[in-house]
């Protein structure tokens, strides 16, 4: 259990169904947990992009990669340490809207985070924060005394500062 | 029916038709040169069934008494041709039941196509009868899989399915085909798969990777080579031979690469692993290079991985990347088959004998023997030894036959004793370990080779886990041996809870049926053995039989299986008692 670190797991796949199964049963089979996983779109039309992250040692995260490419609908798998990416997580927070009219400092808190208000109705008010976890996880903190009625936060995305080259790998397949 | 087949064959000329779903699975099989299936049906599959009836003279279905049966067969089939074995069952349950085989096809690297029937789509989700979620279940077992919906995407999805299935390191695949799917008609067309974008089936061969290896070779005093089915899946046999010959280095084999090398060839130094060899086993500690070749270093073969091999330098021939450094960290990784790369590396080692280091292999023989091989095979006790009956069975057939064995101590004591000269002989579930495995796969053995004899040796435990398949042989008459060593125990565990648990026999002794009886309700010949002296006779004639032919040998109940490496001990700790 040394060396265990945070690792983002990037797959570029087909679009199809049953390979999030695929994909994440890889993982249970080791018994890794999943810390979070987005699926989208990739740079490449009809290519799939998953960013997984994962705690795991250095081996374990070269083995999940071999293990991920050797999917059939699989193109490629890298894993990457924090110090190699630049990522962002998403979170939405529900507040209900006397505290925005009652509590002063709420309104404080929205400036000085860099949050967006993404709407505003009689009884509740969404605030969007876009950041590092940590970032997050202090708005989440600071609204907290505040009645938040709901919150929720994404799952990492994020790209390699190192050129990922899947674009000439499918034109050479 | 003759008509309707002609009248098949006819509209074949044509290139696109209008047919079902249902008559275009049977005309893939048939592109891919299918001619014999194993299965059962049922609701969710009648529609291919149907097609099945009319294309008969085209396409054999052996009806097998349970899907397991089904997988198992295709499994021994695939096993002995070396060409894509076929199973198709219904959903649901039918579908389920498949499950074990594959398992054993993807961990064993067995060539495997399986259709399921499915409900139809509009029924998906809703918990109908018979549905099951067969994808999702197999998922983790397949190589591939895929649930087909509509008509139009059988071609290109079987296609893909037989491409996956055979080619780079094979595996099994599952399609799930839904009902209405079955019964709508489309235009057919098919065009074979021999390319996947997001697939690289062989790997390329790196020339510096091969350089070095060539160089580790070249330099090394006691180089070692273990062997594993990956020459025998790459048909890598003629290659594999002329570079041990023309290096001279020894070669040890696991349980899946058994076959692939002459029993009898000079640098055969027998087998690694938890019942291998002690030679094999102990020099894995002290040879300078280890060249391991198709094989994946599972934890049967390496014992505990801190201590393996560690003073040597490690070569890996491998085709599949995910394998390199899962296990052992390897000084010198060539990709891509073995057929190419022994072909390659050829030119590039010297001739070379090493005759003193081969030596030490037999010296460990000796002693092996000694301690071991000598009271197994020619003993002085009552009993009769496990060994023994392969001695027998060796003698009479000259290690032409195709040796199909189950799991527990009668696989180990098959493998370590059969004597083969002929590869794609040796059938066994190896990675998973499966009882109930032999008599099917050697039925499906026996069709795949129907001129060579098939012998079964199975356990009294393993074989009551498939002993309906006694139906299929009744049905087929496929000629298949059966040979049951009956101990009256599940012996390995035994053995474990002997040495292991204090002899706490917790649920492992047996009460059997009367196996003869049991035989003979299916019409077929069989004879018990209980004494030494009854042995070669009942042998040869269970092989003068030309049918087939059911031979129970009571052998001694508590034997056990040496030597033997105890789970978490390194090879080096190898057991001789």
């Amino acid at each position: 259990m040394a060396n265990q670190k945070s690792y983002t797991i990037s797959v570029y796949t087909e679009n199809n169904v049953g390979l999030l199964n695929r994909v994440s049963s890889i993982f249970l089979k080791r018994h890794i947990n999943i810390e979070s996983l987005t699926t989208s779109q990739s740079e490449i039309e009809n290519v799939n992009r998953f960013v997984i992250v994962a705690t795991m040692d250095d081996s374990q995260a070269r083995k999940i990669v071999g293990q991920l490419e050797k999917q059939i609908e699989v193109i490629k798998a890298y894993a990457h340490t924090d110090e190699e990416t630049i990522y962002q997580e998403s979170a939405l927070f529900k507040v209900a809207s006397d505290s925005l009219f009652d509590e002063r400092q709420i309104q404080n808190i929205i400036k000085d985070s860099h949050a967006n208000i993404v709407t505003v109705s009689r009884e509740f008010f969404v605030i969007e924060k876009t950041g590092r976890r940590h970032e997050t996880e202090k708005l989440y903190q600071d609204l907290k005394p505040y009645r938040l009625l709901q919150f929720v936060r994404s799952g990492r995305i994020s790209v390699t500062k190192e050129p990922m080259n899947i674009s000439e790998m499918l034109t050479a397949f | 029916m003759k008509a309707q087949t002609q009248t098949a064959n006819l509209t074949i000329e044509k290139k696109t038709q209008h047919i079902s779903g249902a008559e275009a699975v049977i005309r893939c099989l048939l592109a891919e040169g299918v001619d014999l299936i194993y299965g059962y049906p049922g609701g969710a599959i009648m529609p291919i069934y149907d097609e099945l009836y009319k294309y008969q003279d085209q396409l054999r279905h052996v009806l097998t008494r349970h899907e397991q049966g089904a997988t198992h067969s295709a499994q021994g089939f695939a096993r002995v041709t070396g060409k894509v074995g076929v199973a198709m069952a219904t959903s649901g349950p039918g579908a389920t039941n498949l499950v074990t085989g594959i398992a054993d096809a993807q961990i064993d690297s067995t060539p495997m196509v399986c259709i399921t029937g499915q409900v139809g789509k509009h029924l998906l989700g809703s918990d109908a009868f018979q549905e099951t979620d067969i994808v999702g279940i197999s998922t983790p077992v397949t190589k591939w899989n895929y649930q087909i919906t509509e008509a139009s995407e059988i071609p290109e999805v079987l296609a893909k399915a037989f491409y996956i299935a055979r080619s780079g390191r094979p595996g099994p695949v599952l399609i799930d085909i839904t009902k209405n799917a079955q019964f709508d008609t489309f235009d057919f067309e098919y065009e074979k798969c021999t390319s996947i974008r997001s697939y690289k089936a062989v790997p390329d061969i790196d020339k510096g990777q091969l350089l070095e290896a060539a160089k580790l070779i070249n330099a090394a005093k006691k180089p070692m080579i273990v062997f594993g089915q990956g020459v025998i899946l790459g048909e890598a046999e003629e290659e594999f031979k002329a570079f041990i010959e023309k290096t001279g280095i020894p070669s040890a084999w696991t349980i899946l690469g058994l076959s692939a090398l002459d029993s009898k060839h000079p640098l055969n130094v027998g087998m690694v692993g938890m019942h291998g060899n002690y030679g094999p086993n102990k020099l894995t500690n002290e040879c300078d290079v280890l060249i391991a070749v198709g094989m994946r270093f599972d934890d049967r073969v390496t014992g505990n991985l801190a201590t393996y091999a560690k003073q040597a330098k490690v070569i890996h021939f491998e085709i599949d990347p995910a394998e390199v450094d899962k296990n052992v960290k390897t000084d010198v990784a060539v990709l891509g088959n073995a057929k190419e790369t022994l072909a390659k590396i050829l030119p590039l080692v010297n001739e070379n004998s090493h005759k003193e280091w081969l030596q030490e292999y037999r010296s460990h023989d000796t002693i092996e023997f000694e301690k071991v091989i000598k009271d197994e095979l020619y003993p002085t006790k009552e009993g009769i030894t496990m060994g023994e009956v392969m001695k027998e069975i060796n003698s009479k057939t000259g290690g032409k036959a195709v040796i199909v064995s189950d799991v527990g101590q009668h696989q180990m004591m098959a493998c370590r004793y059969a004597e083969f000269t002929q590869t794609k002989s040796n059938i066994t579930s190896g990675g998973l370990g499966t009882m109930g495995f032999a008599l099917p796969a050697a039925i499906g053995a026996k069709m795949g080779a129907p001129d060579r004899e098939v012998i079964a040796i199975i356990g009294d435990g393993g074989y009551q886990m498939t002993i309906q398949e006694l139906g299929t042989i009744l049905q087929t008459k496929a000629a298949v041996k059966i040979v049951v060593l009956n101990n009256e125990f599940l012996g390995m565990v035994r053995q474990w809870q002997q040495l292991f648990f204090d002899k706490r026999y917790a649920s492992t002794e047996m009460v059997n049926p009367d196996f003869i009886t049991i035989a003979k309700g299916y019409h077929i010949n069989a004879k018990r053995v209980t004494k030494r002296e009854e042995l070669a006779s009942a042998v040869e004639e269970m092989l003068s039989t030309e049918g087939s032919y059911f031979l129970e040998v009571c052998v001694e109940k508590e034997n056990n299986v040496f030597p033997m490496i105890p789970t978490g001990a390194s090879v080096s700790d190898v057991r001789l008692s």
